[in-house]
C-alpha cells in the first residue's frame, strides 16, 4: 500500500505540475522531460548534471537525516536553515583564521567547527524547550532570521575579503587548498560532504533499527506516555535530537561553504535547510526513503535550472512544484494509515 | 508626520502592528478551535501579492484587500481539506503550506517586482485628526487599522458571549466530548481555518499595500511566525493579541527609527531585535513565572476522526 500511495502521489504531482507549467505557457511534457530526464540521460548534459546531482543531494540528505530523528520523536526542529548558516560561518571562520598557513589539520578543524556551530545554534531552542518549556518550532524558526542577519553582517564586515576590493563576501576557499572542500574524484561531484552523507545514512539506518536510542525515539513519537513510563527521559531526547540535527545541518553548511559555494556571501545558503524538511517528509522519515527523496529533489533543482535556462521557466515554479509534491505525499498518507470504506451515512 | 519623533514613533508602531495583529487574531481563532496552522507565513505572503496585484490591476484598494482575503482563504482551504478530511499531520501540512505559499507568491509576483503601489489615503476622521497627541497617533490611519481593531473586538465578543463561540472553544478543548454533544467538529474547524486564512491574507495585503507599499519576494520576513508567537504570548486571549501586536509593532518601529537615525550599531544587529525579542517574550510567557499563565486549547494539534 505504501508503494502504491507513493506512486499515486508522484503521478498526481506530475499531472498537477504539468497543468501548472501549461498555465505558464510551456509545453508540460517538454518541461517534465527537461527536469526529470535530460539531466540524467541527455548526452550533452549528463556529464555536467550527474555530478551536480550528488553535490546538491548531499546537503539535503544530510540535513533531512538529522531532522527525521527529531520529527519521529515529535520534536520539531524547523530551523535547520539557521543551523546550516551558523555551521558554515563557524567552519569558514576556523579556516579563514589560519589563512594563509597550509596544514593538513585545518580542514578537519573546520569540519569540527561547522558541526559545533550547528550544534550550538540548535542548543538554543533545545535548552529553552527543556528549561522553560518554550515552543521549539517558533524559536528554531525565528533563529533562522537571526542567522541570516548574522550572515549578512559577516559577509559585509568581519569576514569580508580584505583583498576583495570592497565587494561583500569572504575569501574564496578555492584559492586556499588546505581549507578547500575539493572534488575528490574528478567529474563525479564527490566531495567530503558526500562521503559524510553516505556515512550518516549508514549510521541512521543502524541507529533506528538496532540501537536503543533509535527505539526510544520511535517510541516517544508513537506513544509519549508509554515512553516516559519505560524510562525515556523526554528532556534528554530533546537535547539529543536537536543536537544531532543541528550538527548535521552545521556540517552540511560547512561542506557547502568550503566547497560548491566557495565563500561566505549574503546568499550562499540556497534554502537547503527548508527544502530538507520536504525531503524528510517525502522520505517518510526513513533513511532510505530520505536518500531517494533527496536525490529526487536535487534533480528538480538541476532540472529546474535547466528549464529556466532553456524555456524561461521561473525558478519559483520549481518551488511550487516541490511544495505540491509534499502536499500530495501527505494527502496519500491517508491510504497508508487508514482503511477507507465506502458506506452509507451512519444513523445519528 | 509631526515634529515630535515620539508621536511619529507611536504612529509607526500602529502601522507596524496591524499586519501581525490581523494574522495573529486569525490564528487565535484557528487555535481556539484546536487546529495548529503553521502556514500563516505562507498565507500572509500570498495575501500580500494577491492584494498588491489586484489593487494594481483594478486601481482599487478595497478589491485588493478582497483578493488578498480570497488568496489567503484558498491556501487555508487546502490546509483544511488535508488536515480535516485526509488526516495529515498538522505541523507537516502547515510547513508545507508556508513553503508552497512562498513559491506561489514569488511566481505570481514576478511581473510586479519594483512597481510602486497605489497610495492608500487616511480615513477622514474630521476634527479628531486635530486632537493634540492622540490625533497624529491614532486618528490619521487608513481604514484597515480600524477594521483590524474591530475584528479583534468581534472575535472577543463572539468567543466569549455567543453560542457559536462556546461551540468553537469546546471543540478546541475536547473534540470528542464536543462531538458527543452533537457539535460539528470538522465543519467548525474548517470555518475557523478559512477565517484564519482570510485574516492572514489581509495582514499580508496591509504590508504590500500600506506599510511598504511595494511587492518584494519574501517581504513578510517572518511576520507570520511572529504572529504565531503572538498567539502564545497573548495566552490565547483576543485583547492579548492586540497588546502583543502593539509591543512588537513598537519594537519594529523603534528599530526602523534607530536605523534611520544612523545609530552606530550595524543595521543587521538592529534588525534582529524583533526576532530576538519575540523569543525572549516566548520564554518569559512559557516559563510559567508570570501570572498570566498560558492556557493552550487542550486538543490543539490533535487529529480528529468521528470513527474513534
Amino acid at each position: 500500500m505504501t508503494v502504491l500511495a507513493q506512486l499515486i502521489a508522484v503521478t498526481a504531482t506530475m499531472v498537477a505540475g504539468g497543468i501548472l507549467f501549461w498555465f505558464l505557457g510551456k509545453n508540460p511534457f517538454e518541461v517534465i522531460r527537461i527536469i526529470f530526464w535530460d539531466p540524467l540521460f541527455d548526452e550533452n548534459l549528463s556529464s555536467y548534471a550527474r555530478p551536480q546531482l550528488l553535490v546538491k543531494a548531499a546537503p539535503l540528505i544530510l540535513i533531512a537525516l538529522g531532522l527525521s530523528l527529531g520529527f519521529r520523536a515529535g520534536i520539531w526542529n524547523i530551523g535547520a536553515e539557521g543551523q546550516f548558516i551558523i555551521g558554515a560561518i563557524f567552519g569558514a571562520g576556523a579556516g579563514l583564521a589560519f589563512y594563509p598557513a597550509e596544514s593538513a589539520i585545518i580542514f578537519p578543524l573546520m569540519v569540527f567547527a561547522g558541526a559545533l556551530g550547528g550544534f550550538l545554534w540548535a542548543m538554543i531552542p533545545a535548552i529553552l524547550k527543556t528549561r522553560f518549556n518554550t515552543n521549539e518550532i517558533l524559536v528554531s524558526l525565528l533563529l533562522v532570521y537571526v542567522a541570516e542577519l548574522i550572515l549578512a553582517s559577516m559577509s559585509l564586515g568581519l569576514m569580508r575579503n580584505p583583498e576583495g576590493s570592497g565587494f561583500p563576501g569572504s575569501r574564496n576557499f578555492r584559492s586556499y587548498p588546505s581549507a578547500h572542500n575539493a572534488e575528490l574524484i574528478a567529474n563525479t561531484g564527490i566531495h567530503w560532504g558526500v562521503i559524510t552523507t553516505v556515512f550518516a545514512l549508514a549510521v541512521a539506518c543502524v541507529l533506528l533499527q538496532r540501537h536503543m536510542l533509535g527505539y526510544q525515539i520511535r517510541l516517544a513519537g508513537q506513544a509519549a506516555r508509554a515512553a516516559r513510563f519505560s524510562g525515556v527521559n523526554p528532556a534528554g531526547l530533546v537535547i539529543i535530537c536537536l543536537g544531532i540535527s543541528g550538527s548535521a545541518a552545521g556540517l552540511a553548511g560547512m561542506f557547502e561553504v568550503s566547497g560548491p559555494s566557495g565563500q561566505i556571501s549574503i546568499d550562499f545558503n540556497a534554502g537547503y535547510g527548508f527544502t530538507a524538511i520536504i525531503v524528510a517528509f517525502l522520505g517518510r522519515l526513513n533513511p532510505i526513503g530520505i536518500m531517494f527523496a533527496g536525490l529526487l529533489l536535487a534533480l528538480t533543482y538541476i532540472g529546474g535550472e535547466l528549464a529556466s535556462l532553456r524555456l524561461g521557466l521561473p525558478s519559483a515554479a520549481i518551488q511550487v512544484f516541490q511544495g505540491m509534491f509534499l502536499f500530495f505525499m501527505l494527502a496519500t498518507d491517508v491510504l497508508v494509515t487508514f482503511c477507507l470504506r465506502w458506506r452509507s451515512r451512519m444513523a445519528i | 508626520m509631526t515634529d515630535f519623533p515620539i508621536l511619529a514613533l507611536l504612529a509607526g508602531m500602529i502601522v507596524a502592528a496591524t499586519p501581525i495583529l490581523l494574522a495573529g487574531i486569525g490564528e487565535l481563532v484557528v487555535e481556539k478551535a484546536g487546529v495548529l496552522n503553521l502556514g500563516v507565513e505562507g498565507m500572509m505572503i500570498v495575501g500580500a501579492i494577491c492584494g498588491f496585484a489586484v489593487a494594481y490591476e483594478t486601481q482599487s484598494v478595497t478589491l485588493g484587500y478582497l483578493g488578498a482575503a480570497m488568496g489567503g482563504a484558498a491556501l487555508a482551504l487546502v490546509f483544511g481539506v488535508l488536515t480535516q478530511f485526509l488526516m495529515t499531520n498538522q505541523v507537516a501540512t502547515g510547513l508545507a503550506l508556508t513553503l508552497t505559499g512562498l513559491g506561489v507568491a514569488a511566481l505570481i509576483g514576478q511581473p510586479y517586482i519594483g512597481i510602486r503601489g497605489t497610495t492608500v489615503g487616511a480615513v477622514p476622521l474630521g476634527p479628531m485628526r486635530e486632537i493634540p497627541v492622540l490625533g497624529p497617533v491614532l486618528f490619521r490611519h487608513d481604514a484597515m487599522v480600524y477594521i483590524s481593531i474591530l475584528i479583534v473586538a468581534c472575535v472577543w465578543y463572539v468567543l466569549r458571549f455567543t453560542r457559536a463561540g462556546l461551540v468553537l472553544r469546546a471543540i478546541g478543548e475536547n473534540h470528542h466530548a464536543a462531538h458527543a454533544l452533537g457539535c460539528k467538529v470538522i465543519v467548525t474547524r474548517l470555518a475557523a481555518i478559512v477565517f484564519g486564512g482570510v485574516c492572514a491574507g489581509l495582514g499580508g495585503a496591509y504590508l504590500s499595500l500600506v506599510r511598504v507599499p511595494q511587492w518584494a519576494e519574501g517581504m513578510t520576513a517572518g511576520a507570520g511566525w511572529i504572529a504565531l508567537a503572538l498567539v502564545v504570548f497573548a495566552g490565547w486571549r483576543a485583547w492579548g493579541v492586540l497588546v502583543g501586536a502593539c509591543l512588537f509593532g513598537g519594537l519594529t518601529a523603534l528599530q526602523l527609527f534607530l536605523q534611520a537615525a544612523g545609530v552606530a550599531v550595524l543595521g543587521e544587529y538592529l534588525s534582529m531585535i524583533p526576532y530576538v525579542m519575540t523569543i525572549v517574550a516566548l520564554v518569559i510567557i512559557s516559563s510559567g513565572r508570570v501570572r498570566a499563565a498560558p492556557c493552550a486549547p487542550a486538543s490543539l494539534g490533535l487529529p480528529f476522526t468521528a470513527a474513534t
